[in-house]
């Protein structure tokens, strides 16, 4: 298991470095070059002569790669252009709400998509699998954004049942340690703040669910229903095993392989939907700090999004990976 | 009394906007306690589609009817419940499938696979289950049992994994063992391996056994009493010697003939049944194989051929039999005999794909 | 055990014989596919949206009872209190945060949104397919190179479709700047990887398949059996793609604009962009937020729905 991560690790560093040229050409190619990319609009042609020359732009391309690269890696992102501050900083502030934003919308997603999908198929051609495969195909229709200002209108401006905006209650005046909120709430037994930091989550989660949901319940379903007519689900039922091992160990435990795979790719586009719910729900998390910085034209703080989303993404890929390989002994380690 | 009881089943498939299938069409026939029974015939002739009504494992779908009764050891298995019908499968009538590779589960361990029967219908649990699984194993005829519990159906050669089908279907001795062409998917000398070993635990256990397959070999070298299907019926039952020797159905006279035979002369032919099974469908009634026959006369075409039980307790579906090889034939079959409906020869029989 | 040669023979026959019937059963396949399309609701429910839509987009520009841009009741606008005229007889839909009318911008709308999606999918069919097709079509032919030019493409179509659709779109909308190009070509690039996976992943399927093989052994020559064979073969699932990706170009175009990244050419009015306009105006008037959803998700669900029923269609594992 160890070699097999650390031969999935190694596979990485062609992507990565795919990844930084990408990086490197676009960050050239934005209109008026990386100097304005760090400086903003605002600099005046001296400054910008000055980082031209202190980027070393006037060097030979490779070398200047070369630093792109060595930057990248010391995990110098450069200074925000409209807070000022580096990049890195106000990502590691944010990052924490956009994570369990991020797990929060996957749990439900999770959570209601493959029951939904399973019932769906095993209630095949009836009204309950319509529903679902309909109910599914509108929920990839409803752009992000508009849900998530329906769902904050109905149910907390209107209905008052959850709150409308940000992270927690500030009055609750909760002990700041992780910076999630709801972990933090958890570790100081301050239960109050950790419910309330989840109750924030519940509305933005929702919206930022409706998506992977309405994937997951079609594929689980198209899975499951796939899986159902197999040979070895026979054989299962031709044992006499009671319906639930059947359905556990012989269904669900092989229906899950597309799934597991589907998850690792709808995490990235998790990520970049957050962009979306945050700015609605005014949640400080990088999503609501990006779709700043693309109408501010902060530079930096995009490159730096793009990175820590591919990163998390090869990671996430890689979790799916040994998931898969724990779950298919068939593409274990040979 | 016998074991199973099979008596005017029927299965038939209803689809909104197309005909009405009767897969199997009255089909009848008894299996005794330590009988080795065959279920003959081409693809598509309702025998696999019989075993899965008896086992109850026909996949759910609006349209299924499933009619007549299968009497296992005093209870019909077609009126249990579900919760009945599980405490009987795999325990009392177990069966082993076509395809072993397919039929295993590839995401769990064999092990598991066969500890899971005894866990459900012995309650065995543990070491106990671990070390009856390796003798059920072993018994099987697989090495190294111990190390095969822990290894996944893909590291298992094609007949190893049938092999550890059979563990499992005989892992609580049950009385009666439905075997779906068990040795279809598999090379010719590893065929003669399973049927060698299911031989062998009918023989040591008393486990009556049905036997499915289109294969003649198979049918000559095991069963008692072969059952000839045809079109979703029964066309044909005897025992072993009789059938080969003198069969009384025109369709089982074209299986045999369509077996290659060693001691035929070289340059005699094949004699293979025109047609296929599928030209039934243009046919309602009457006689479903009158349009292969090549013995057909007016008759057969206008109900169905009713059962005609002979002296010697076999019974076949024929109004124009073959004579019986000694008596003369008589004069009008040649003449009378029509051109096949369509087409020119086709090969034996052959199984294809199972759908 | 060997094979005789005139076993061989027989199966290579056999083969031809498959190669032949395939002709006859492709004209039948699409047939049947558009039997079965008839008969499934959600075709139908999907073909009416479309055929409505595209009615719309057509021919409504023309009919329009005012200029999409003039800001005709200005004069009743009270910005300040959040008042802007509500439905009544001279504006059905009632008026925008402007003072434009609101029936006239959806209808022209309509068109601007289907130009967005067909342009941007156009854009990613044509390069998807040109990579997808010399990739497949060099792993077809083999040979150290073809394997080269196979992998390296694949290579970057993998990057590419790795990265987040909606993140793929707002780097590129950086790149080039808000505008009506930029959305179209930021979801056109975005749905670029998929095309070219898809087309070379049918063309290698294709290509192993055993009519390609009978051809091949009866002595067809490579690029004949390219195109006659597997290009015809392979353009179903392209099609298939193409509609479902009509129907999320839509709405990824609406989250560009709800961004900022989108036209900013008040004159022609986008569904996408009317909506990220009405943003502020949520509560005085719910209406110019919600109609131009509906229309966007109305339209995108029309183009699932067909795309989809397509896909089932012409899928031969779900034809029993």
């Amino acid at each position: 298991m160890f070699r097999f991560i650390v031969r999935r690790l190694l596979q990485l560093i062609p992507t990565l470095f795919g990844l930084s040229l990408l990086l490197f050409i676009w960050l050239r190619r934005l209109p008026g070059g990386p100097e304005t990319a760090i400086l903003g609009e605002r600099g005046t042609p001296e400054m910008r002569a000055a980082i031209r020359r202190n980027l070393g732009l006037d060097e030979p391309i490779l070398i200047q790669y070369g630093r792109f690269v060595r930057r990248l890696i010391k995990l110098d992102l450069g200074t925000s252009t409209s807070t000022k501050r580096p990049v890195v900083t106000e990502f590691f502030e944010r990052f924490p709400g956009t994570v369990e934003l991020t797990v929060m919308a996957m749990i439900i997603a999770i959570g209601i998509g493959i029951p939904l999908g399973y019932l769906a198929a095993r209630r095949r051609g009836r009204l309950f699998d319509h529903l679902s495969v309909g109910g599914s195909l509108i929920g990839i229709c409803i752009p992000v954004f508009f849900l998530a200002y329906v769902l904050k209108a109905l149910f907390s401006e209107n209905l008052g049942w959850f709150p409308s905006s940000g992270r927690q209650d500030p009055t609750l005046g909760a002990t700041r340690i992780t910076n999630f909120f709801v972990l933090d709430g958890l570790m100081t037994r301050e239960w109050d703040a950790a419910a309330d930091a989840l109750w924030h989550l519940v509305l933005p989660g929702l919206a930022l669910a409706s998506i992977p949901l309405a994937i997951i319940v079609r594929i689980t379903r198209a899975s499951v229903l796939e899986v159902l007519n197999e040979d070895f689900v026979r054989t299962a039922e031709a044992k006499g095993l009671t319906e639930s091992t059947v359905r556990r160990r012989h269904v669900l435990r092989n229906a899950m392989l597309p799934v597991v795979t589907s998850i690792g790719l709808l995490t990235g586009g998790l990520l970049s939907g957050a962009v979306l719910t945050e700015t609605v729900f005014a949640f400080s998390g990088i999503g609501a700090f990006v779709a700043e910085a693309i109408s501010q034209r902060d530079y930096p703080v995009l490159m730096g999004f793009i990175l820590i989303i591919a990163v998390v993404y090869v990671l996430v890929n890689l979790l799916v990976d040994l998931s898969y390989s724990v779950i298919d002994p068939r593409v274990r380690v040979r | 009394m016998a074991l199973l009881e099979v008596d005017d089943l029927s299965v038939t498939f209803a689809r909104r906007g197309q005909r009405t299938v009767h897969a199997v069409d009255g089909v009848s026939f008894s299996v005794d306690a330590g009988e080795v029974v065959g279920l003959v015939g081409e693809s598509g002739c309702g025998k696999s589609v019989t075993s899965l009504a008896i086992m109850g494992l026909l996949p759910r779908q609006p349209g299924l009817r499933v009619g007549g009764r299968a009497v296992f050891d005093g209870t019909d298995l077609l009126q249990l419940d579900d919760r009945s019908r599980r405490d009987i499968r795999g325990r009392d009538v177990a069966m082993i499938f076509q395809d072993p590779l397919s039929s295993l589960n590839p995401v769990i361990p064999i092990g598991l696979q066969v500890t899971e029967v005894l866990t459900r219908h012995r309650g065995m649990k543990g070491e106990a289950a671990q070390k009856e699984a390796a003798d059920l194993l072993d018994r099987v005829g697989i090495p190294d049992p111990r190390r095969r519990l822990k290894e996944y159906p893909h590291q298992l050669s094609g007949g190893m994994r049938q092999r550890a089908l059979i563990a499992m279907a005989v892992a609580c001795q049950p009385r009666l063992l439905i075997a779906d062409e068990p040795t279809t998917a598999l090379d010719v000398t590893i065929q003669a391996q399973i049927l060698e070993l299911l031989k062998e635990l009918v023989r040591d256990s008393g486990t009556a056994l049905v036997m499915i397959t289109h294969d003649l070999g198979v049918v000559a070298g095991m069963c008692d009493t072969i059952n000839v299907l045809y079109a979703g019926r029964v066309v044909e039952t005897a025992r072993r010697r009789p059938l080969f020797r003198e069969p009384r159905h025109p369709y089982t006279v074209g299986l045999l003939g369509s077996v290659p035979r060693l001691d035929a002369g070289r340059g005699e032919r094949l004699n293979p049944i025109p047609g296929s099974v599928r030209d039934v469908l243009a046919w309602p009634d009457g006689c479903a194989f009158a349009p292969r026959c090549t013995r057909r006369i007016d008759e057969c075409v206008g109900a169905p051929p009713e059962l005609t039980l002979t002296y010697d307790g076999r019974s076949y579906r024929c109004v124009n039999p073959p004579p019986v090889p000694g008596t003369p034939p008589p004069a009008a079959t040649d003449a009378g005999a029509p051109e096949p409906a369509t087409g020119g020869p086709v090969p034996a029989p052959r199984e294809e794909e199972k759908p | 055990m060997t094979i005789s040669p005139g076993k061989k023979r027989e199966k290579i026959d056999r083969l031809a014989e498959l190669a032949a019937r395939d002709d006859e059963r492709g004209v039948s396949l699409w047939r049947e596919a558009f039997r079965r399309l008839r008969r499934n609701p959600a075709a139908i429910v999907g073909a009416v949206i479309l055929a409505l839509f595209l009615l719309i987009a057509i021919v409504g520009p023309f009919l329009v009872p005012y200029p999409a841009d003039a800001q005709l009741w200005k004069g009743e606008i009270r910005d300040n209190i959040g008042y802007f005229p509500g439905p009544r007889a001279d504006n059905w839909f009632g008026v925008d945060h402007i003072g434009r009318d609101e029936f006239s911008r959806m209808i022209v709308g309509a068109r601007q949104t289907l130009l967005v999606g067909v342009v941007s999918t156009l854009i990613g069919l044509a390069v998807g397919s040109l990579i997808g097709g010399i990739a497949g079509a060099s792993a077809g032919l083999g040979g150290k190179w073809g394997r080269a030019v196979d992998n390296t493409l694949m290579r970057f179509v993998d990057m590419l479709l790795a990265m987040p659709s909606l993140l793929l779109a707002i780097s590129i909308a950086a790149l080039l700047g808000a505008g009506l190009t930029t959305v179209m070509i930021a979801v056109g690039v975005v749905s670029v990887p998929v095309f070219a996976r898809l087309l070379r992943g049918s063309m290698i399927s294709q290509s192993n398949s055993d009519y390609v093989l009978a051809a091949t052994s009866l002595g067809v020559r490579k690029p004949k059996i390219a195109l006659t064979h597997v290009v015809p073969n392979s353009l179903a699932p392209v099609i298939v793609q193409a509609t479902l990706t009509l129907a999320t170009a839509i709405i990824e175009a609406a989250a560009l604009s709800f961004l900022g990244l989108g036209n900013n050419d008040a004159s022609i009015p986008e569904w996408g962009v009317m909506l990220a306009d009405a943003q502020r105006y949520l509560d005085a008037a719910p209406r110019l937020a919600v109609l131009p959803a509906l229309a966007i998700i109305v339209t995108a669900l029309g183009f699932t729905l067909l795309g989809e029923a397509m896909r089932e269609a012409l899928d031969p594992k779900l034809r029993k």
